[in-house]
């Protein structure tokens, strides 16, 4: 499904943002990119949310070179990948439900399947109750899942969480851990970068550890080990 | 796409009301230039009405020696009523020319004792030529000048009047297309820094909307979905701008219309402004939609890189 050949990304000052990296994810798994800070597991996101174009090699999605896609339909693309982020990133005058419903509207859904649909997602990431709350009137928990939820609402293929926990207690941790695995488990590809041991050894799934650029172990069951 | 279109115009009406007083700024400006427009229109209709009221008086008249026979001038008369560039002919005989002008100077005492001591009627024979419209009058006067088409040639005209209403109209003529042309570099001007002002309103909204935009990308959403609200608010701005605009003509109009009409040669700017309402729409609106959307594009185009 996701296929990194020999993919190099060389900076402007000579720094190498990743090196000869080789990855191939099936669809429906489940794979934690670990590795410290500046590894290059950002970057590696980057590439296949065709953000930023590799110096070498080429990104594969379902046999597409994600970088050959033009610019006036990378949006199409884009449409297959629901990204979370540490940082929650909504829009603060918007309702958890309008949060959710705007990713709908911007992808040109109808407004009858927003109406049926932003409530059930709203149940799934277990915030049925608090459609109405804005942003600050939620917790940081709270608002991770309603970026799961907007990251989900238009189906996509594969789920890309960078740092998902990384703003979170060990309580909300657990909880949007399980709502990953419960994603995963209905069929979505969840790729996530994270610097939590705890959540990467809990999983028991497929780690790839990173290194200053290079991919150093690869692990079908894999433990966070740096 | 219907849906979408609907979405793109409710975010673009949101963008612009959110902006408040850069909003605000922006519609001042184009208002300013849009009233200008609008003065335009009106100065152009206002010389427009004088230039074809001063045409409508003018005529050639072409005074005959007084030696010229009735015969050679009724014949002038009837050869130039054939032309299909002649509107009308009159004449006026000698004695009825003698009896116009005692008409004329009946309180001028000194001027009939004048005429009375001369003993004859000093005065000629003359023809009022009406063109159909006032570009053929050259042709006419070429028609006189050519001693063979005249029946007792040409040395029976004493003068052709031509020359003197020319010069009238081509000064007026000259006039407008003066005025015209300043009109067109303050247009410019003013159109200029309207599309600045809109470009930087477009620009301030686009950063402050940068978190938003920044989703927008994220969860897949178009180019054209991403861009088209930013380009809707600006003609927003252009078409809230022309309404103002038009409002303002409407007292102004009402005013001016009721104090220079008499000043203005029975010319009313409110009757024009009521009469001529769906072209000062169109023109300003469309203005307005012009200057607003091609600053928005160009700051979208510019500023918000997908």
């Amino acid at each position: 499904m996701i296929y990194f050949d020999k993919v190099t990304k060389m900076y402007r000052d000579g720094t190498p943002g990743l090196e000869d990296v080789t990855i191939s994810i099936a669809p429906k798994e489940f794979v934690s990119i670990v590795g410290h800070s500046g590894a290059g597991k950002t970057t590696l996101l980057k590439m296949l949310l065709a953000e930023d174009t590799p110096t070498e090699g080429t990104v594969f999605f379902e046999d597409v070179d994600v970088h050959s896609v033009p610019k006036h339909s990378l949006h199409h693309y884009r449409r297959k990948l629901g990204m979370v982020f540490q940082d929650f990133r909504l829009i603060p005058n918007k309702t958890a439900y309008e949060n959710i419903a705007f990713a709908m509207e911007a992808a040109g859904r109808a407004d009858d399947e927003i109406a049926s649909d932003v409530p059930y997602i709203l149940n799934l990431v277990d915030l049925g109750n608090k459609g109405g709350h804005f942003p600050h009137q939620l917790s940081g928990g709270e608002q991770q899942r309603v970026a799961i939820g907007r990251a989900i609402v238009n189906q996509p293929d594969v789920i890309i969480a960078d740092e998902p926990t990384g703003n979170l207690d060990p309580v909300n941790t657990y909880e949007i851990v399980e709502i990953l695995k419960k994603i995963n488990e209905l069929g979505t590809t969840v790729l996530i970068t994270t610097h939590n041991k705890g959540v990467v050894d809990a999983m028991g799934k497929r780690v790839i550890t990173m290194e200053r650029g290079r991919v150093t172990r690869d692990d079908a069951h894999g433990q966070y080990i740096l | 796409m219907l849906t979408t279109l609907r979405r793109i115009v409710s975010g673009g009406a949101m963008n612009f009301g959110r902006s408040g007083l850069v909003s605000f700024a922006t519609v001042l400006i184009m208002t300013a230039t849009l009233v200008i427009i609008g003065t335009l229109l009106f100065l152009s209709a206002i010389l427009s009405n004088t230039l074809a009221a001063i045409e409508d008086k003018v005529d050639i008249n072409v005074y005959f020696t007084t030696t010229a026979a009735e015969s050679d001038i009724l014949s002038v008369q009837a050869d130039l009523k054939k032309r299909p560039d002649v509107s009308s002919v009159s004449y006026t005989s000698r004695d009825q020319a003698l009896a116009d002008f005692r008409t004329r100077h009946a309180d001028d005492q000194l001027t009939l004792q004048a005429l009375d001591q001369l003993g004859e009627n000093p005065l000629g024979a003359s023809l009022a030529i009406k063109a159909i419209d006032p570009t053929k009058y050259a042709g006419i006067v070429n028609f006189l000048s050519d001693g063979s088409n005249i029946s007792g040639g040409s040395s029976i005209i004493e003068r052709i009047n031509y020359y003197q209403n020319k010069t009238v109209i081509d000064r007026l003529t000259a006039a407008i297309q003066a005025t015209e042309k300043a009109g067109i570099a303050i247009v410019i001007l003013f159109a200029l820094a309207s599309v600045i002002i809109t470009f930087a309103t477009i620009r301030l909204a686009i950063y402050s909307a940068r978190d938003e935009i920044a989703v927008m990308r994220l969860v897949g959403a178009s180019n054209m979905y991403i861009r088209g609200p930013f380009i809707v608010a600006g003609i927003i701005a252009g078409i809230v701008s022309a309404l103002i605009s038009l409002a303002l003509f409407y007292p102004a109009s009402y005013y001016a219309g009721k104090s220079l009409s008499q000043w203005l040669g029975g010319f009313n700017l409110f009757s024009y402004y009521t009469s001529h309402f769906a072209y000062l729409f169109l023109v300003l609106v469309g203005s307005g939609i012009l200057l607003g959307g091609i600053a928005s594009f160009v700051a979208v185009r510019r500023y918000l890189r997908i």
